[in-house]
């Protein structure tokens, strides 16, 4: 069976009036049935700008300028507008960070969730209706029926991005993709998020590409991860691959600045020196020389091509090739196309 | 560290009288800070943590006096400035300095870098006019930035740096007590851990104290000698931050640090979690009685009517929970059962 998404070579630029803005520059990864896949990556490393390219989103002045996305093996970056709003929301659905702004606030959640699930299945309003009420109750909308009446600014925050969980679902979508679901949340409202995500990972039989900064709600959810940074994937891997044998140094360099309060101690933190990329003049090299503790010179020259250290994890890093100088905790990989 | 006291707030309350239309006889009341006191001694750091709208940030603005307050004292080195008009204020204008969120808002755009120092080093009289151009180039190689910056505008710099321009420019006017509200929310993850150094540092060398404002739990437990955990307005515990984090009494706080994203996937998927239901009620007219009641787990009759009060339980360690020792000690069972993170 073919995989449920693949993404090869993708390339997405942004023609704006100062010049091209590069935001994807090869992107390539493949997501199974029934996995949890994991986007984490800074402002403007193009992980939002991925999932919109896959979505067939990308408005003037951006444009898809090469690669292929299939979905179940069928490519869909091809498609134009009119096939394309087939997959959206019965195939793939999504959802947003701000989840006021992705409902429209003179319109109840019963106008908006009908609207959807009539747009995509030919069944009558009150079914509908009835459907719309199931899967506010699966999101764990208390009251359902009552609440379908309510407008958005009625719910808060946390019952918002439920109610757009519950439309994004209500099609029965094979991939899920999430923007940033949790980011304008609360702590304690986004725990509840990452329990209802979790739950319905295993209850419902959709695949999930979360897109977040935070590798605290990687860690909660996603069993596969993409590190992006400067448009390109630095380093892929299963959830242990990247936690425990991180072999890139933006990974490592991540890892070590955020604050490790789980393990009691109160290690000064270690920051990644200088800031990312402009990505209107994208370096010659790899996007993350100019910061990385390691770079050498070929690092500044050539952009790394990617190596294979397992069956589930890649790298691209200069530090991995066999000619590379010998690096505490690197060790060699094989070079692979993408 | 020097134990003595540089800022104690009492009972501080700040109220916003909601516009209720014109034919309404009864005012009602946000109650954004009801009745928080709290003490920073010098050269510490004392970290606010709380979720959006409780408060912590309206906090920050009345010690500062960008409000109001609408009871309270607020004690600096001994003086209340709570009732000082302007000009009395001036002084503590100086002593007292913030840096805010939004490192986009917070700094003129028609104003070079050199123009934004400046602003505060005149209005004090810090330096004479020949001496300014010395005194900025100090302060930008302080925060990190180079001396041919002074004559750039803010859109030439990156968020990181504009948060650096922020910094130099509160610590322009030599400040006492800096209050930092959210200085690196706005911030990416990488650049984070450098503006956080960045103030490790310059307290260590300037014997700075901190208020620091944050939602992010694990930042405020690194940077903070003492934190302060906040609901609707009021103070729900008080601790030193190592024990708060090891020790919490206070069920807020227990499910605050529970819902911690941990970036470490076996912990996280070991630990047991308390999630909170329901959302925080809103701050208009507030429910009587303990402010956590509506979420809480152990909540009983008592907490519904009457409101707790912060008492030390030793070491400093404050909370205001009508419950908290029979919570320790297990007597007190949840009314809902704590849920695990099932994988």
């Amino acid at each position: 069976m073919a995989p449920l998404l693949e993404v090869k070579h993708l390339e997405t630029s942004f023609f704006t009036h100062v010049g091209e803005i590069e935001a994807v520059r090869d992107v390539s990864f493949t997501l199974e049935h029934g996995q949890v896949l994991g986007i984490v990556g800074e402002s403007g490393s193009g992980k939002s700008v991925s999932a919109l390219s896959i979505m067939g989103l990308i408005e003037s002045p951006g444009k898809i300028k090469g690669g292929k996305v299939l979905f179940e093996g069928k490519e869909i970056s091809s498609l134009n507008n009119g096939q394309m709003s087939e997959i959206r929301g019965n195939e793939i659905s999504m959802i947003f960070q701000e989840p006021m702004t992705s409902l429209n606030p003179v319109y109840t959640i019963e106008n908006q969730m009908v609207e959807v699930i009539r747009r995509h299945q030919k069944i009558n309003s009150k079914d509908a209706t009835k459907l719309a009420i199931d899967m506010l109750k699966l999101v764990g909308i208390p009251e359902p029926a009552k609440r379908i009446k309510s407008y958005p600014h009625e719910f808060s925050g946390g019952m918002r991005q439920r109610v757009m969980i519950a439309t994004a679902l209500s099609c029965g979508p094979k991939l899920l993709i999430a923007d940033e679901p949790t980011t304008a949340l609360d702590v304690t409202i986004q725990a509840q998020i990452l329990e209802l995500m979790n739950d319905l990972k295993n209850r419902v039989n959709t695949s999930i590409i979360i897109i977040t900064h935070d590798l605290g709600v990687i860690a909660e959810v996603c069993d596969h991860i993409v590190v992006m940074y400067g448009g390109k994937i630095m380093e892929k891997g299963t959830e242990k691959d990247i936690f425990y044998d991180p072999l890139h140094p933006y990974t490592v360099g991540l890892q070590k600045s955020i604050p490790k309060i789980h393990k009691g101690e109160r290690a000064r933190l270690v920051p990644i020196k200088g800031s990312p990329p402009d990505l209107l003049h994208p370096p010659k090299g790899c996007p993350f020389a100019a910061r990385c503790p390691h770079a050498m010179q070929i690092c500044l020259e050539r952009a790394p091509p990617t190596y294979r250290v397992s069956p589930t994890h890649t790298s691209a890093c200069w530090l991995l090739d066999k000619n590379a100088p010998k690096t505490e905790g690197y060790r060699t990989g094989e070079a692979i196309d993408g | 560290m020097d134990k003595r006291v540089l800022l104690k707030v009492v009972d501080l309350k700040k109220y916003f009288s909601m516009d209720t239309g014109i034919f309404s006889k009864t005012k009602s009341y946000l109650k954004a800070v009801d009745g928080v006191s709290f003490e920073i001694r010098r050269g510490e750091t004392f970290g606010l943590v709380g979720e959006s709208g409780c408060g912590k940030s309206t906090t920050g603005r009345t010690i500062l006096r960008l409000y109001n307050p609408t009871g309270g004292q607020i004690l600096f080195d001994g003086e209340d400035l709570s009732g000082l008009d302007d000009k009395g204020l001036v002084p503590y204008r100086k002593k007292i300095q913030m840096i805010f969120q939004d490192p986009y808002a917070s700094l003129n755009p028609r104003m070079t870098v050199s123009e934004l120092l400046s602003e505060g080093l005149r209005t004090h009289n810090i330096c004479t006019k020949e001496q300014e151009q010395g005194r900025i180039f100090e302060l930008l190689e302080k925060v990190g930035l180079k001396r041919d910056h002074a004559n750039r505008y803010p859109h030439e710099f990156s968020g990181g740096q504009r948060q650096r321009i922020s910094i130099a420019r509160a610590l322009a006017v030599e400040p006492e007590l800096v209050i930092c509200d959210e200085p690196i929310s706005a911030l990416d993850v990488s650049i984070q851990a450098q503006v956080v150094n960045m103030l490790e540092d310059l307290q260590n060398e300037m014997g700075l104290t901190y208020l620091f404002i944050a939602h992010d739990l694990s930042m405020v437990k690194h940077i903070s000698d003492r934190i302060g955990v906040m609901y609707l307005g009021m103070l729900m515990e008080v601790s030193e931050s190592d024990e708060l984090y090891e020790k919490p009494l206070h069920p807020y706080t227990q499910a605050l640090l529970s819902a911690i994203p941990i970036p470490d996937p076996d912990v996280t998927r070991k630990n047991k979690r308390r999630i909170l239901t329901g959302d925080v009620p809103s701050p208009i007219d507030p429910p009587e009685g303990c402010r956590f009641a509506s979420r809480c787990p152990f909540a009983s009759d008592k907490c519904k009517s009457e409101t707790p009060v912060l008492e030390d339980v030793g070491n400093g360690h404050l909370v205001a929970c009508h419950h908290w020792q029979a919570i320790a000690t297990g007597e007190r069972k949840a009314n809902t059962p704590v849920t695990a993170v099932v994988v």
